[in-house]
């Protein structure tokens, strides 16, 4: 009986914490709609995730993979500050696109450093949809 | 009994929720918070205890963190403000501890410092570290990664007696 109940509890939370991160993004990809974006893609976010694109600064190529690494999975790091990033993959990092506020700063923080300007919504949607899958 | 009940549980609501309304859907940020600096800007790199650099250093670099240093560090106007105040009211030129008054007593009165190691205080602790050991150390590369070698770093603690270089040990005279 006991054990029933804890299985109960614990299966409850998991699935909590599971949909909590799915509403979240849900309700992010639809402020994306809003604007404009649709069919977000996650075959097309990879395309995006994993392009290089020359760095005026350092003359050399960056990608997002750059500092979050080649493998999601896998933790990241700064290529200046050699700071370790947590693994982008929700499915070992259970904090990531938990935070609607975390993940509209540091798109808005990367894709201007990365790109040089922000991502529009649908390249963050497609974004999404791909890290999401990970 | 019933009553006592109801006493009891109208007591413990409003010491608990009224509270809890006034702090909703507002976001309480301390002025003073190390907690948020932690956070916020010690995301990428070491959060530089604030008594390194004096207080106009400070609102500089918090005023352009479009290009931080090349990079974009851009934050929300409520924390930016929030940030802004505790690293200037924990400032070096806020007379507060020691170090503070050392980086003080060695910047020329008008100077405007934005990298801590560029400072003539930080120059000097650091002249005797080879280059060899830090620029051209892979696991290091930079004076500015005080983590790579002083394993207090992260704790505010930069003791000579602490330090391990990557591939070397610890630090002898």
């Amino acid at each position: 009986m006991k054990k029933t109940a804890v299985m109960m509890i614990w299966m409850t939370a998991t699935l909590c914490a599971a949909s909590s991160r799915a509403d979240v993004v849900d309700d992010v990809l639809k402020t994306y709609e809003a604007s404009g974006a649709k069919g977000f893609d996650a075959a097309r976010g990879e395309v995006f995730w994993k392009q290089t694109l020359p760095d005026p600064e350092s003359g050399k190529t960056v990608s997002c993979t750059t500092c979050h690494g080649e493998n999601l999975r896998e933790a990241g790091k700064h290529t200046k500050t050699g700071k370790l990033i947590d693994p982008m993959a929700p499915s070992v990092n259970k904090e990531r696109l938990t935070d609607a506020k975390h993940i509209e700063k540091w798109f808005k923080r990367n894709c201007e450093g990365t790109l040089g300007r922000e991502c529009t919504p649908q390249e963050k949607g497609d974004v999404l949809m791909f890290l999401r899958s990970q | 009994m019933n009553k006592q009940l109801l006493k009891i549980a109208l007591a413990v609501g409003v010491t608990t929720v009224i509270p809890l309304a006034q702090g909703a859907g507002t976001e309480q940020v301390q002025s003073t918070d190390p907690a948020l600096y932690r956070s916020e800007c010690g995301a990428c790199h070491v959060a530089y205890p604030p008594d390194f650099l004096p207080a106009r250093s400070w609102e500089k670099l918090m005023s352009d963190l479009k290009d931080h240093f090349g990079d974009n560090a851009e934050l929300a106007d409520e924390e930016v403000r929030a940030l802004t105040a505790y690293l200037t009211e924990n400032a070096a030129d806020r007379g507060q501890t020691k170090r503070g008054t050392r980086v003080m007593r060695s910047l020329k009165t008008d100077e405007l410092p934005l990298r801590l190691t560029e400072l003539t205080y930080f120059k000097r602790l650091h002249h005797e570290v080879p280059k060899k050991l830090v620029k051209d150390n892979p696991e290091v590369k930079s004076f500015s990664r005080c983590d790579a070698c002083h394993t207090r770093a992260l704790e505010g603690s930069f003791k000579e007696g602490e330090v391990q270089i990557p591939g070397r040990g610890r630090w002898e005279d």
